[in-house]
């Protein structure tokens, strides 16, 4: 199986990447390849194989509810960009 | 031609855990803007998820509460989307697996009975909050919200109307709030529902287009707003147009839907299993211990009521609409140890009364269950009659003390001694000539006239009855 151009286009926008056309040909080719992996992978016979969520074999640890973190505004807001009045700024948004 | 309306809900319970879902942030409402933002929940490099017992167990609690089945096997995933109160660029939700699938509600519109389908329900985190006041031309985001454990609660298409999709969300918020395990406050945004709603022409299998209805946060706009939804479609249809697929917001100021700006390629969220969290088990040892905690459901409660204190289902239900009301009640007829109906007319006439008008729940009334029932038995050992009860009831609310305290302060003990009443009729009766003439002329309707006088004459003080009696046998006739 192979991707178009078109549909690779549009999976880089989804992800906010902005790839020229060089780029865009080579992630064309790559993920290409890695969807035909997949494919002989699907060709494998699985029945009776219980599907996976996760490739580890293990369950999902839970924790007692604790408050245990304290307020570290100050430190996270010291790398940010823009704030005020206690708020991360961004460029507007428009809804 | 004749169409039917289809709607299914989409309900976001707020879950009332102390810390978050991924975090041990705290989830206290309106503290000041990102105080209560952890590493975890703003999404630093390098931070992992964990997740919070208790969101477990109350996802399992609704489950349990609703007939479903509880998955042993859940699993969360990504939900990919760009946002600037989503820092992470997803939000961790449940796609494939949830945790709670195919339960019901059942419901009750115009005397009939329903049976509303829960397809699902799923543990998510919830995002920040943007605020788009001006900010120099730039949007503020708070994210204190972030990773605020959600319970969505998916329902099938199985609404008609509005009045039906009413039933059910307020059926689904008193279970909620039963449960204990979301708040319900819909201002504050701890409940909030979104709504599909399609049309069809009756008798038709096949699911006309739905639009999705967001941003209903007040049990008043709902059926408004779906019924605006049903007319516009029909509208559409009817001048030959097809509905759109799309998100709409409703307008309460104008009574309005319109289309939201449709984001390009919105739906296209990309789920894949987080890699972060593998699956949540649940044993059964896990499900029998939340089972155990099961509070007595709205239903059983109010069969319970009908049954044991001889109550209309219109009272009991009154009275079981909350948990907290159901226990005053409970209490109130135990410490009062009066007649159970006394008691309800009490507490859903006065009591609610007064909390409605001062826009106050039942846990913050100064009325107490001792102090409602203290003014009880004074009314049932015939202390003082109900009228006089009422100035007592308002007496206590502007905490001027217990019912005894008010009976004695401003002298309200009723007047059952005969010889007194006795003398207050005989007054009326000489001052009021004309009157007992007009009532030897066969005028009966002057009695009233006379009854009046006397309790006027006592500060209504004198027991109704015993005035009657008496000022039957001292008139001719």
């Amino acid at each position: 199986m192979s991707l178009d151009k078109d549909t690779v286009e549009k999976i880089a926008h989804l992800a906010r990447l902005q790839l020229n056309e060089q780029e865009l040909q080579a992630y064309t080719d790559s993920l290409s390849q890695i969807l035909g992996l997949i494919e002989q992978m699907n060709a494998v016979d699985t029945t009776g194989v219980a599907p996976m969520a996760h490739p580890q074999d293990t369950v999902l640890r839970l924790r007692e509810d604790r408050i245990e973190e304290t307020d570290q505004r100050e430190k996270f807001q010291r790398i940010s960009p823009a704030t005020e009045a206690g708020l991360y700024l961004v460029p507007k948004v428009i809804e | 031609m004749k169409w039917e309306p289809v709607i299914g809900l989409e309900v976001h319970a707020q879950l009332l855990t102390k810390s978050k879902i991924f975090s041990a942030a705290s989830t206290r409402y309106g503290a000041a803007p990102n105080t209560q933002a952890c590493a975890v929940d703003i999404g630093l490099p390098g931070v992992l998820p964990v997740m919070n017992i208790e969101a477990a167990r109350m996802a399992v609690k609704l489950g349990l509460a609703i007939g479903a089945t509880i998955n042993r096997q859940s699993v969360f995933a990504r939900k990919n989307y760009f946002y600037p109160d989503l820092p992470k660029g997803y939000q961790i939700s449940q796609y494939e697996l949830p945790v709670v699938e195919q339960g019901h509600l059942t419901i009750e519109v115009d005397g009939r009975e329903k049976t509303v389908g829960i397809t699902r329900a799923h543990l998510e985190e919830d995002a920040g909050k943007s605020l788009h006041e001006d900010f120099h031309g730039m949007t503020g985001i708070d994210l204190n919200r972030a990773s605020t454990p959600l319970l969505e609660i998916v329902s099938e298409p199985d609404m008609r109307s509005a009045k039906e999709a009413v039933a059910y969300l307020k059926k689904l918020h008193e279970l909620v709030r039963y449960l204990e395990i979301c708040d319900g406050n819909m201002q504050e945004g701890s409940f909030r529902c979104d709504a599909n709603v399609s049309v069809r022409p009756k008798g038709r299998e096949q699911l006309g287009t739905r639009s999705e209805l967001k941003n209903i946060n007040s049990f008043k706009f709902i059926d408004k707003a779906i019924d605006y939804e049903i007319e516009r479609q029909i509208d559409v249809l009817e001048g030959g147009g097809k509905v759109v697929q799309e998100t709409r917001l409703y307008d309460a100021a104008k009574g309005v839907t319109r289309p939201m700006r449709s984001k390009e390629e919105a739906n296209d969220y990309r789920y894949f299993p987080d890699p972060d969290l593998p699956p949540l088990v649940l044993d059964d040892a896990f499900i029998e211990d939340v089972r155990k905690t099961l509070p007595e459901l709205p239903e059983a409660k109010r069969a319970r009521f009908v049954q044991d204190y001889g109550l209309s289902a219109y009272d009991a239900g009154v009275l079981t609409s909350t948990r907290e009301m159901a226990d005053y009640y409970e209490q109130a007829v135990e410490a009062a140890n009066a007649d159970p109906k006394l008691v309800a007319n009490w507490v859903i006439g006065d009591l609610s009364g007064y909390l409605n008008k001062e826009n106050k729940e039942i846990a913050d009334s100064p009325i107490t269950v001792e102090m409602l029932a203290g003014l009880i038995r004074r009314i049932a050992d015939k202390t003082i009659s109900g009228k006089i009860a009422k100035d007592v009831f308002d007496a206590m609310w502007n905490e001027q003390g217990d019912a005894d305290t008010i009976i004695e302060n401003k002298g309200l003990r009723q007047i059952t001694d005969e010889g007194a009443i006795e003398k207050l009729i005989d007054e009326v009766l000489a001052n009021s000539p004309t009157q007992v003439e007009q009532y030897k002329s066969g005028q009966e309707k002057v009695f009233g006239y006379f009854v009046g006088r006397v309790m006027k004459a006592s500060k209504g003080k004198a027991n109704p009855q015993q005035v009657n009696k008496i000022l039957k046998a001292k008139l001719p006739g």
